[in-house]
């Protein structure tokens, strides 16, 4: 299905280049109040019709996507990273080291890591920008993402220690970090992949979430997690359907990550 | 006075004619927000908790929510002497408590002597404590008793509407009621059941004991689309509080469902932190201490805009701290401050600011920019504050918008004064300003702007202290109303809270539930909860 | 029972470490200590004191968790500051609420997963992977909220949220573990040998990669109860979720440093249980 993959990254380019011209592209700007046109449908002057504030939704929808098609697959990578490293290291190696490295995870997994995002946030100058302020929310959503993933990892590297061809590899002299490199990080790919592309709508949907206790992207600027937030209300989905518009364009992108990321394709 | 009378007749025909269809039992059924944290009238803290004391407590005196009015409840007659420093009220004989229990002058002894104990801290007592010294609480016989306060009380009748006697005797303690009803059921984080007091002293003109419903339910429903939702599937009869989003969708689902019953006593306002221990640079204090800036910020600010847009229409521009809905206290000469850009400039070129290429300086070349911290989940504030960001880039104004989960905010404003402005509102329940003595009195600790002061820092602010002192300790309304009208006028002038927006009283009830007449104060549609009733369902024609 | 024991004492390790944690967490977070009420323009000063004395004790984290220890060694957990109530009480009446929502979000989750890989595997089928990672997909973009909305709306039992939240997750990991496991050149010679796919499926492709897939089940487990959170809050499931959502508003911080001791412990049973199974069926296979 070489096409449906030509096509998922074709896609993608669009996106990306449709997000980074929207200066020029962008009916308005994202933050520009229509004060009179609040909540239309779509029409010629406002393609997705304007938000509650009457603001052109299309532009926001542009300049939404630069916040998270950036950042949310850079908080993917992160954690998808750390999964890796923490992961199939100890799962590797074993020993000690992995039931401490297990037990860290398990401990990782029940913590209420909420409250560290608050702490940080409050820690921040209020007059910070909106992008420095969601760069770091993004960022910390990639390091506390990682360790569902890790124990995963963890298991797989394990039973890859005594797998015929790594016991091929240590026979032919292959070791310590070589071994590790060349033969077991590559076939903890299937994991890691998976992890990579779960996170990109789960980050974007924490975002989306973390915005209740103003830990999200501040006004005015825009991403895909404040749009989706427009539909967590009655009365605005259920008379206006053009407000499902961002989120299919969110199963869009998320479906091509998927498909440009396979690499596993089915046995024949 | 003629339109009170009209509307007292008014509500006599339609009790009388209501009383020839009026349909007892069956159950009514409405939602909590969130599970009450207490049965206990004296520690009210929450609005949870409140309906269940509205809906259980039996009262002395009860402030009728759509006249404004007060009127006897369990206090047949009272009588303030001793220069409002004593109230005498003569009780009810037939009165008794759900488990029947009777009631008699001792119960409301033990409940003021409980409610005045100051380890208690209940809001509902802090607001009788007038002074320095004990309450005295005398019995005088079974029906007769008397409360004398160590100072006069301004408003004292009116504070009885929120003291829910206890009985004195009853092995079920707070559970014992003297309301409509009484809690019969209670599911943790699901659901209550209240059930008719059985020995509950009211009843009709026609002699017929109330409540007319045998029960309510109260589900505990935190998602306000369930409730929407609810209610228009008829699985609950009324939504007592309803957003303008939530307005509109029952508008236009069922227009007879839904009932704007005007504006309200709450308020949304914008202060500036003038504390000056605040971790702010100089330059900013000194911004936020001037009247003409304050005045500027005003005027820059477009409220039809706010009252038009970010509440649909449901709100209309603020004056000053009492909203017209308060018919008696409202200073009826103020005007709400004009949304006028180029005199808001006037003023700020008068204290040295200059516009320059879209961005305004102060005096030394400081770009102003400060930030406006709000509730994070506030729908309407975030879009309130996004507002005026755009109103105030047209003064050449940066305004950062900060969302903050409250406990976070509450922490800036009360303990390290870390913010540079503050965007919440003001929840009304009092039409006394009396009740707002700890948000103008400069050494209160919630003169939210700047708070807990040794002296008065400014001389408006000692002019404030003076003139809700003076209010505080006259008993003649007349003249309390002029000295609470000039403190209107001087916080209009000064705006140490730039009000935006009062809020309409907004509620949506089912066509089932009878004799509801909505009001602006709370609870706004079941404040006559023993006179509400379910219309039968006719019968299907054979 | 050398390894039980082992594994008990590093649950008890890990839970007195992780309470601890959990205590810091919520100690240091900003809020800690205030209290709406404090703006009731009704309280006067002593009062408003009296509310900011209330967290005093708590202050001092060692000094609160040492006493904390103490009293849950008594059977005592303490007392909710945000619901006024027992939080021993709190936790018995919500928890079996919370556990059925789990139990059943997993069950389904997992069926429905591991099926549409296991389909996809078997069947071979590029159009059959491709929708079920297009439905997969579908589902990780939506958010909890407006799932619970839908649910609403179509009169649905909303604890099926759940498993619409765990499916996705359970489905791309298992998709790709098995997917991996029958490229593997025994699972060729199955075939080439004329297995039935049902039999090189269950003696084949499931044992290899049994080992992760236990491993997975253990940290769904964590996924389904951190997912209770958002979703009990929003569809008004009166349990430990909803109860952990509102404790975090109010820093409640001996219902949250309960709760999360609790939910780390539920974690470790998991993961541990899953583990012992694991390292059981490698012993077997060896």
């Amino acid at each position: 299905m070489k096409w449906l993959r030509t096509g998922a990254i074709v896609f993608l380019l669009l996106v990306a280049a449709a997000s980074l011209s929207a200066d020029f592209v962008a009916p308005a700007h994202y933050a520009y109040q229509f004060r009179s046109e609040t909540d239309a449908p779509p029409s010629y002057r406002h393609p997705l019709g304007t938000d509650d504030l009457g603001r052109d939704r299309l532009s926001r929808v542009l300049f939404g996507t630069r916040v998270s098609l950036l950042l949310a697959p850079a908080a993917a990578w992160l954690s998808s990273l750390l999964a890796l490293l923490v992961g199939g290291i100890s799962g590797f190696l074993g020993g000690r080291l992995e039931k401490i490295v297990i037990a860290a995870t398990d401990l990782f997994l029940s913590l209420p890591w909420l409250f560290l995002l608050l702490t940080v946030r409050a820690m921040l100058p209020l007059n910070v920008s909106p992008m420095v302020s969601v760069v770091i929310t993004f960022a910390l959503l990639g390091c506390l993402g990682w360790a569902g993933a890790a124990r995963v990892i963890c298991a797989d590297a394990r039973t890859m220690r005594q797998a015929d061809f790594v016991l091929l590899a240590r026979a032919s002299g292959s070791s310590g970090l070589r071994l590790l490199w060349r033969h077991v990080l590559p076939n903890l790919r299937p994991i890691v992949l998976a992890q990579f592309w779960i996170s990109i709508p789960v980050f974007i949907l924490t975002e989306a979430n973390l915005g209740m206790l103003g830990l999200g992207v501040t006004e005015p600027l825009p991403s895909w997690g404040s749009l989706l937030r427009e539909l967590q209300s009655y009365p605005a989905i259920s008379g206006q359907p053009w407000l499902f518009i961002p989120l299919l364009l969110f199963v869009i992108v998320v479906g091509s990550f998927h498909l440009v990321l396979r690499t596993e394709e089915l046995p024949a | 006075m003629k339109k009170h009378l009209l509307l007292c007749i008014l509500l006599v025909i339609g009790a009388i004619s209501h009383n020839a269809v009026a349909q007892t039992g069956s159950e009514l059924r409405f939602v909590l927000h969130a599970e009450p944290k207490t049965f206990n009238p004296l520690l009210v803290e929450d609005d949870a908790s409140e309906s269940i004391r509205y809906l259980t407590g039996g009262v002395l005196i009860r402030v009728n929510r759509l006249t404004q009015e007060i009127t006897p409840e369990l206090a047949t007659r009272w009588k303030i002497s001793n220069g409002g420093r004593t109230i005498s009220f003569e009780l009810r004989r037939d009165g008794r408590f759900s488990d029947g229990t009777p009631f008699s002058a001792e119960d409301v002894a033990y409940t003021m002597t409980q409610l005045m104990d100051p380890a208690l801290h209940s809001p509902t007592g802090d607001a009788f404590r007038s002074g320095e010294g004990q309450v005295q609480v005398k019995t005088l016989g079974s029906d007769r008793v008397e409360i004398t306060f160590p100072a006069p009380i301004a408003g004292l009748e009116r504070l009885f509407d929120q003291v829910a006697i206890m009985s004195a005797h009853s092995a079920q303690k707070e559970m014992a009621v003297l309301g409509p009803y009484y809690v019969a059921e209670n599911k943790a984080g699901s659901y209550l059941i209240l059930k008719r007091n059985p020995y509950y002293w009211k009843q009709d003109g026609s002699g017929r004991q109330l409540p007319y419903v045998d029960s309510v339910r109260l589900d505990i429903v935190q998602n306000q689309d369930t409730e929407i939702l609810r209610l228009l599937r008829g699985e609950i009869h009324f939504i007592n509080s309803l957003n303008p989003e939530y307005f509109d969708k029952v508008t236009s689902e069922n227009p007879g469902m839904a009932h704007d019953a005007g504006v309200s006593l709450d308020s949304e306002e914008i202060w500036f932190n003038q504390v000056a221990r605040a971790p702010l640079p100089d330059y900013k204090k000194q911004w936020f201490r001037s009247t003409n800036f304050r005045r500027a910020i005003s005027e820059a600010i477009n409220r039809q805009d706010l009252a038009r847009v970010a509440f649909r229409g449901y709100a209309h521009p603020a004056i000053g701290p009492v909203s017209p809905a308060n018919k008696f206290w409202f200073n009826s000469h103020l005007q709400a401050h004009p949304f006028d850009q180029k005199s808001a400039l006037h003023r700020l070129n008068e204290d040295g600011f200059n516009l320059k290429d879209g961005v305004l300086r102060d005096r030394d070349g400081h770009v102003v920019e400060f930030s406006v911290i709000t509730n994070a989940g506030n729908k309407y504030r975030e879009r309130m504050a996004a507002m005026i960001q755009q109103d105030l880039e047209g003064i050449g104004i940066k305004l950062n918008v900060v969302t903050l989960d409250f406990p976070s905010l509450i922490e800036r404003i009360t303990r390290n004064f870390n913010y540079e402005a503050c965007l919440l509102g003001l929840l009304n329940d009092d039409l006394d300003p009396n009740s707002q003595m700890n948000l103008w009195l400069s050494s209160a600790e919630n003169h939210q702007w700047n708070p807990a002061q040794k002296t008065p820092e400014t001389a408006w602010e000692a002019q404030l202290d003076k003139l809700m002192r003076a209010q505080a300790s006259t008993l003649n309304e007349n003249k309390r109303k002029k000295y609470f009208d000039e403190v209107q006028q001087i916080v209009w002038e000064q705006e140490p809270f730039i009000y935006l927006v009062n809020r309409d009283a907004l509620s949506a009830v089912s066509s089932v539930v009878q004799n509801v007449h909505p009001a602006v104060l709370r609870p706004q549609v079941y404040w006559n909860i023993d006179q509400l009733s379910l219309a039968q369902q006719v019968a299907e024609k054979h | 029972m050398r390894r039980l024991r082992q594994h008990a004492v590093k649950l008890v390790l890990t839970l007195t470490v992780g309470g601890f944690l959990a205590a810091t967490l919520v100690r240091l977070a900003p809020g800690f200590g205030v209290d709406e009420e404090q703006l009731d323009t009704r309280l006067n000063g002593q009062s408003i004191e009296s509310l900011s004395h209330k967290t005093e004790n708590d202050e001092n984290l060692l000094f609160f968790y040492l006493h904390y220890g103490e009293r849950v060694l008594h059977g005592d957990l303490g007392m909710s500051r945000t619901l006024q109530r027992p939080v021993a009480q709190l936790l018995s009446e919500r928890l079996p609420e919370t556990l059925k929502s789990v139990a059943l979000g997993l069950a389904l989750g997992w069926v429905s997963g591991i099926s549409l890989a296991i389909l996809s595997v078997i069947v071979r089928s590029y159009s059959l992977d491709a929708l079920s990672s297009l439905i997969c997909g579908v589902l990780l973009c939506i958010p909890a909220a407006v799932w619970a909305l839908l649910f609403v709306l179509a009169r649905a039992p909303e604890r099926l949220v759940l498993a619409l939240i765990v499916l996705p997750k359970i489905y791309s990991f298992s998709r790709n573990l098995l997917v991996r496991s029958a490229g593997q050149p025994h699972v060729l010679a199955a075939h080439a040998k004329g297995l039935t796919t049902i039999r090189v499926l269950t003696w084949h492709i499931l044992p290899t990669a049994a080992p992760q897939l236990l491993a997975l089940l253990g940290v769904s487990v964590s996924v389904a109860f951190a997912a209770a959170v958002p979703v009990e809050a929003l569809c008004d499931l009166p349990g430990i979720g909803q109860l952990a959502w509102k404790a975090a508003l109010g820093r409640d911080l001996y219902l949250l440093t309960t709760l999360s001791v609790l939910v780390t412990a539920i974690t470790l049973l998991a993961n541990s249980a899953c583990e012992l199974l694991g390292s059981t069926i490698r012993g077997s296979e060896a």
